[in-house]
């Protein structure tokens, strides 16, 4: 039997390195999938307490997760190709439209 | 044998995770994600999720990655440009600072055991999905339309986006 707590260890890792991503990389895509990676690490947390918890609520909530994430996929993209349009390269750096 | 095979796919999902965010070219970045997402499907099983662990696999790797796939393909990659933001140790220290509050916060803390009454057996007598889906269909009826009208939103809304600029 795997401890809980190693399930929760590994979110938190892969959820950290989410943060890292969106914070050091340019690539406006790479947000985006450094997004996708901490909303998964939410989804083992919930799939791993519904399971020791003997509650399927958990992955229900994984099942609302996932419909969330394939709106703002469709969003993002959606925002990133308007305003990178005239843009050769996806640097968010460059975006200073409401600089004045 | 359950925790090598979980250590194997917890190792697999934060390597691939750690290349995701390192690597160069950002097809290779989306392809290492989907190694991480597969992975993450195979947690699940081990979980004793199997619909969720099937959605991850259609929904997330097949739907949502290619999505972003195509979404790269519209964008020429600049392989020569620096991809890693100058301030990057001050990222990894507030990285490393947040993880340790994980940990410190996982282990001081006692997690309630009031166990429900979906035991493994119940679950399995009944069938995964159809536990679900009773669920999904009763209790939880009007978070179900809400979801799916987020998504027609999400998909009105990207069209729309995505033609008024084509028109100028």
């Amino acid at each position: 039997m795997i401890p809980l707590s190693h399930f929760l260890i590994l979110s938190a890792i892969i959820f950290t390195i989410g943060i890292v991503g969106v914070l050091t990389r340019r690539n406006a895509i790479l947000i985006l999938l450094s997004i996708e990676l901490m909303l998964n690490a939410v989804n083992i947390n919930l799939v791993a307490f519904s399971h020791y918890l003997q509650s399927i609520t958990g992955q229900i909530f994984v099942f609302f997760i996932i419909t969330v994430a394939a709106a703002e996929a469709a969003m993002g993209l959606a925002i990133i190709i308007l305003i990178f349009r005239g843009k050769a390269f996806l640097n968010v750096d460059e975006i200073n439209l409401l600089k004045g | 044998m359950l925790s090598f095979l979980f250590f194997y796919l917890a190792g697999v999902t934060v390597i691939s995770s750690l290349l995701v965010i390192s690597l160069r070219n950002i097809v290779y970045s989306v392809l290492a994600l989907l190694v991480a997402f597969i992975h993450i499907a195979g947690l699940y099983l081990l979980l004793n999720a199997e619909f969720i662990a099937a959605i991850q696999i259609v929904v997330y790797a097949g739907a949502i990655l290619i999505f972003y796939l195509f979404g790269v393909m519209f964008f020429s990659t600049n392989l020569k440009a620096k991809v890693i933001h100058h301030q990057y140790p001050i990222a990894i220290i507030i990285g490393l600072f947040i993880l340790g509050e994980f940990i410190v916060a996982i282990y001081s803390s006692t997690f309630s055991m009031n166990r429900g009454e979906y035991t493994v057996q119940k679950i399995a007598e009944a069938g995964n999905t159809e536990t679900i889906g009773m669920l999904l269909y009763g209790v939880y009826l009007l978070p179900v339309e809400i979801a799916s009208l987020i998504l027609l939103v999400a998909m009105i809304g990207a069209i729309f986006l995505a033609k008024r600029e084509l028109k100028t």
